[in-house]
């Protein structure tokens, strides 16, 4: 069967470092499962609207009215890391 | 004979709208608070959150549209744009991919050209377009990592995309002058590059003149100021060109500016390789923009630049070059006619703005919004000269004493005794003794030599501690001194 | 009788004439959570300290001092919520989902957590982090999924009453294979606002209850608008008890021949025609209709849902809670934390649905996926034009054993065939008990029959639930632990 995607591109883009025993197995799924939803295609949909939204719903709004939650402490105090006020990362290296 | 080349640069100016809370969440939108203070579940993303929106952000996103002469669209929607950066809190940024709030506008820049002339260049508008802010990244004098500060997450920001239409470095900073003054004017955001609420990112690509098909872009990110974007601009160019002409090929990437280096770089990151896989926000529902709301928004619009720009000519009879320079800066042109209402000559206003006191504020890096001589103060000095109370060279030393101890000009008259000699009979006094103890100019001045008069006059001016009308001087030492 | 078997309305009583019976109540239920619950693994938290004693103030709360469980997607204020992921472990939300919130405001206790299948991707509740939950008719079978936990505390009377959530069928055929009510409100009825997103354009949170009765009195208090959440609808919500104890004379039943075609196990049918002709027999008109789409509805779901998990589930990176896997380099730290922290299904998903959302891909599938969701909507448009209501079996077969079908994927989402089509139109849809299944030598197994209504009408379900659940009082019937 003809691969449509590469496993290791599609794990590069949401951060998945997968095992090689993963891979092999992931890949036999997404390849049966993408070949079930092949059935899909067999469909003339040119002149079908896409649902994105069940709901006919629209112009939902707040008002530009400020209300602190002052939720900080309680989330900082879960984070896997902290520094005072703020979340902590390893080293963002913005410059090469 | 070698190729000549030409620029081809469009921008995208990402603009933070002066909104109360954030796009999204109730959130403050406030610049300059503690770390994470202005956060809540929506925009710390966390997860259940939802978001919900702002009706103020669509409504200043709206205006912009219409000052920027676009169509507004009839039905909106948002989108995710997926990505992963610790300065996003969902790894994804609610955006606007295929529905934008706006498009296919224009504006019109004023181009300067030799001698202040100003010609007309209208550049296109692709697109407007809302989204939410990201936090921000502090890395400065942290050793072991990066702090992450979720204030401005969740801000919302209008992103305005030029079409390709500037063709120089020049230009693309006009562009932002421009654009800058319309937002200021419609006063949907503070503009403020230093704060980061006005950035700006910039496509330029090179071609030889004459070539309709686009080079290869480069992208160029990290300028902190408008003339930075120009250096940015200009060094690009030049690196293009002198690419292109040793036989190299230019690489689509995202360059960053190094304002210390003057140069720009190559990211060289895997990231580029981005797909962002758009699609639509399903927590948000569309939106749709009746026909009377664009109407009365239109209608609540204020006076922009251009139109200002008119009036400063027609009313205040300033040339075409003054008013431009006066209207290009909301704030510029509110203290010109805050200066009017207090009764200052326009004309003279105009001078003294754009000459003295912009001076000493560039001098001092100070903005026009701050000026420790206010509206009130300089229309003062103004009239001293125009009532002959001071004179033009006495109030060029006065306004620097303003500026340091911001007392009005009358006070300083008063205190340090500046007013204007007057009195003819001191005047004659004084012109006397320069005539006896300069006999060689005087016999110069009889045998015919004009430029004596000068120095006689500026005699009696040092007589007089600079405080003598010149006019009158001239006067008394003519009659005095008839020329044979 | 024993406090623990009480119902929603049982306990509304007794706590009313005797408020100090709230703390037995709780009591009873923990005791028997400590007798029952090692078997099953229903809960993966529960709190016996919290107890809101009824206060006279109080009196007209309707879940006065009743404990209700909620799975544990639903974000509980200062209490860890996990959806059965690794990667959650030790998130503390600062906030109640406002479902949480209403159910406090009505007087209940949040008593339990319960287990689910790892961000509700599961058909088996086995893709738990936390190991699988246990059918209470047999232990060797799965209770359904993703809101196993759920169905199996009110089905073992672990719970009195307990929340699920609801994608694609994981209300219902947990319900299903437990022998309990499930109820999926149409999408927008119920807020989303602090349920742990999957699908966000399907997901519902709904009752899981032993009796109809209770579920109309579960969604009373917890439908409506939420000024949180855009895509909850500003639609009056009627009195859902209002529905119960009245006749079906006169009302129409579809009965889709997709629903009762290939695949769809012989004693699940039977008990469903059964049921067709109690329908029947106490007025309601039933007629066959078709819903050609169908077939696609697995299909669109496993494009569209799994899209929207993917973007979903981005959040999940270590960086402001749950786990993180310490490392000095940002990109190794996020590889890392994912990998670690999401089992194989979730992965699964978020690459499936990453790639149907990839450049060069989105037109052919993902598209392709939310135009066939149109003509599946526009089925049941044109059927409930004809009909009130569209009946059919919940799930193809009863409760499958423990690891049956966890090696094959594309197997478990199939026994989601009857139930995802509610959620791609966003219609209500409620499982309740038609009966069980007997080999004569395991314990019988429950199963489920599914109604369906138009949008917002919630009540013709109830109506038609009620009516059949006093004809057949399948609810008495207790599994042996």
């Amino acid at each position: 069967m003809s691969q449509k995607f590469d496993i290791q591109q599609l794990a590069e883009l949401v951060r998945l470092n997968l095992k090689p025993d993963e891979r092999a197995k992931l890949s036999r799924d997404l390849e049966k499962i993408l070949a079930y939803v092949e059935q899909l295609q067999t469909l003339e949909t040119d002149q079908v609207q896409p649902t994105s939204h069940v709901l006919q719903i629209e112009n939902v709004f707040r008002k530009d009215i400020v209300k602190p939650s002052k939720v900080r402490e309680s989330v900082l105090k879960y984070a896997p890391k902290r520094s005072n006020q703020f979340f902590k990362v390893p080293k963002v290296i913005e410059e090469t | 004979m070698n190729t000549q080349y030409e620029s081809v640069i469009g921008l995208e100016v990402h603009v933070q709208l002066k909104t109360k809370s954030k796009i999204f969440c109730a959130c403050s939108a406030a610049f300059g608070c503690e770390a994470n203070e202005n956060t809540c579940p929506v925009c710390l993303g966390l997860p259940g959150s939802l978001p919900v929106l702002n009706e103020k952000v669509l409504e200043l996103a709206i205006k912009v549209g219409l000052a920027l002469n676009c169509r507004i669209s009839e039905r909106i929607k948002f989108d995710r744009k997926n990505y992963f950066y610790p300065d996003l809190p969902k790894a994804y940024q609610i955006s606007q991919y295929d529905m934008p709030v706006a498009s296919k506008g224009f504006l019109v820049v004023e181009i300067k050209g030799d001698g202040g002339v100003l010609t007309e260049k209208r550049i296109g508008i692709t697109r407007a377009h809302l989204e939410e802010d990201a936090g921000k990244l502090l890395h400065e004098g942290i050793k072991d990592g990066s702090w992450v500060d979720y204030n401005r997450a969740g801000v919302p920001l209008l992103e305005i995309v030029s079409e390709p239409d500037l063709r120089t470095p020049e230009e693309a900073f006009q562009y932002l002058v421009s654009l800058k003054a319309i937002l200021q004017y419609l006063e949907v955001s503070d503009c403020n590059m230093e704060e980061g609420s006005l950035r700006c990112d910039a496509n330029v690509s090179i071609r030889s003149i004459g070539e309709t098909k686009l080079g290869t872009k480069v992208e160029i990110k990290n300028m902190n100021s408008f003339r930075a974007v120009q250096k940015a601009l200009a060094y690009e160019v030049k690196r293009q060109t002198k690419a292109v002409e040793s036989g190299e090929k230019i690489i689509q990437e995202t360059r960053l500016w190094n304002e210390s280096k003057s140069e720009t770089f190559s990211m060289r990151s895997k990231e580029q390789a981005h797909d962002y896989r758009y699609f639509p926000e399903p927590d948000l529902v569309p939106f749709s923009v009746a026909s009377e709301k664009i109407e009365t928004i239109k209608k609540s619009l204020p006076e922009l630049p251009k139109a200002r720009w008119d009036r400063f000519k027609t009313r205040y009879g300033l040339s075409d070059y003054d008013a431009y320079v006066l209207t290009s800066d909301k704030i510029l042109g509110d203290y010109f006619e805050a200066c009017i209402q207090e009764k200052a000559d326009p004309k003279l206003t105009s001078n003294w703005i754009q000459s003295e006191l912009l001076a000493l504020l560039n001098a001092g890096k100070i903005a026009i919004g701050d000026s420790p001589v206010k509206a009130k103060d300089l229309a003062g000095l103004i009239r001293l000269i125009g009532n002959n109370t001071v004179s033009g060279k006495i109030a060029k030393e006065i306004l620097p004493m303003m500026f340091e101890t911001r007392k009005s000009a009358e006070t300083i008259v008063k205190e340090k005794g500046l007013v204007q000699v007057t009195d003819l009979k001191v005047l004659e006094e004084a012109a006397d003794r320069v005539i006896r103890a300069n006999a060689k100019s005087v016999s110069d001045l009889k045998a015919g030599k004009k430029q004596a008069l000068g120095f006689l006059v500026g005699q009696v001016m040092k007589e007089t501690k600079g405080k003598a009308n010149p006019k009158l001087i001239n006067e008394i030492l003519t009659q005095k001194l008839p020329i044979q | 009788m024993e406090l623990f078997r009480l119902t929603i309305k049982q306990a509304q009583e007794v706590v009313r004439k005797t408020p100090k019976q709230a703390g037995e109540l709780l009591q009873a239920l923990t005791k028997r959570i400590g007798q029952v619950d090692s078997k099953l693994k229903a809960y993966v938290r529960f709190n016996p300290n919290h107890i809101q004693l009824p206060k006279r103030s109080d009196q007209n709360a309707p879940l006065l001092g009743i404990p209700i469980s909620v799975k544990d997607n639903m974000v509980t204020q200062d209490w860890e919520t996990t959806c059965g992921s690794k990667i959650l472990k030790g998130f503390v939300p600062p906030y109640d989902a406002t479902v949480i919130k209403k159910l406090k405001e009505a007087g209940a206790t949040i008593f339990g957590k319960c287990n689910m299948d790892e961000f509700a991707f599961g058909s088996s509740c086995e893709t738990s982090c936390f190991g699988p939950t246990r059918n209470p008719w047999n232990v060797d079978c799965v209770p359904g999924g993703s809101s196993g936990g759920s169905a199996a505390a009110v089905a073992s009377d672990t719970a009195i009453a307990a929340l699920g959530s609801d994608t694609g069928g994981s209300i219902r055929q947990p319900a299903s294979f437990c022998g309990v009510v499930g109820l999926k409100p149409t999408y927008g009825r119920v807020s989303r606002y602090g349920l742990v997103a999957f699908g966000s354009s399907l997901d519902q949170i709904g009752p899981i209850t032993k009796t109809v009765e209770d579920a109309a009195i579960l969604l009373n208090v917890i439908a409506g608008h939420d000024e949180c959440d855009s895509t909850s609808a500003d639609i009056p919500v009627p009195d859902y008890t209002s529905f119960l104890g009245k006749n079906v004379k006169g009302l129409k039943i579809g009965l889709p021949k997709e629903y009762f075609a290939e695949g769809l196990n012989p004693q699940v049918e039977r008990k469903v025609k059964e049921a067709i002709t109690v329908l029947r027999d106490l007025g309601a008109g039933c007629v066959e209709v078709s819903l050609p789409y169908m077939k696609y509805a697995v299909a669109v779901y496993y494009v569209v849902a799994v899209a929207e998990a993917s973007s979903n589930l981005g959040r999940f990176d270590g960086v402001q809670y749950g786990l993180r896997a310490e490392n000095s380099n940002l990109r190794d730290m996020y590889f890392e934390t994912r990998n670690q922290g999401f089992g194989a299904e979730a992965k699964r998903r978020i690459l499936l649905g990453t790639f149907v959302l990839s450049a060069g891909y989105y037109d052919a599938y993902y598209l392709k996926g939310l135009k066939v969701r149109t003509l599946i909507k526009q089925d049941f448009d044109r059927v409930f034009e004809k009909v009130d209501l569209i009946l059919g079996p919940t799930s193809p077969t009863p409760a499958f054993k423990v690891g049956e079908l966890t090696s094959d994927p594309l197997a478990m989402y199939l026994s989601d065939i009857y139930t995802i089509s509610a959620n791609l139109a966003g219609i209500p849809a409620m499982s309740i008990p038609c009966g069980f299944s007997r080999d004569g030598v395991t314990p019988p197994l429950p199963i489920g029959l599914q109604l369906m209504a138009k949008p917002f009408e919630e009540g013709t379900i109830f109506r038609a639930a009620s009516a059949y659940e006093q004809a057949t009082k399948w609810y008495e019937q207790k599994p042996k632990l």
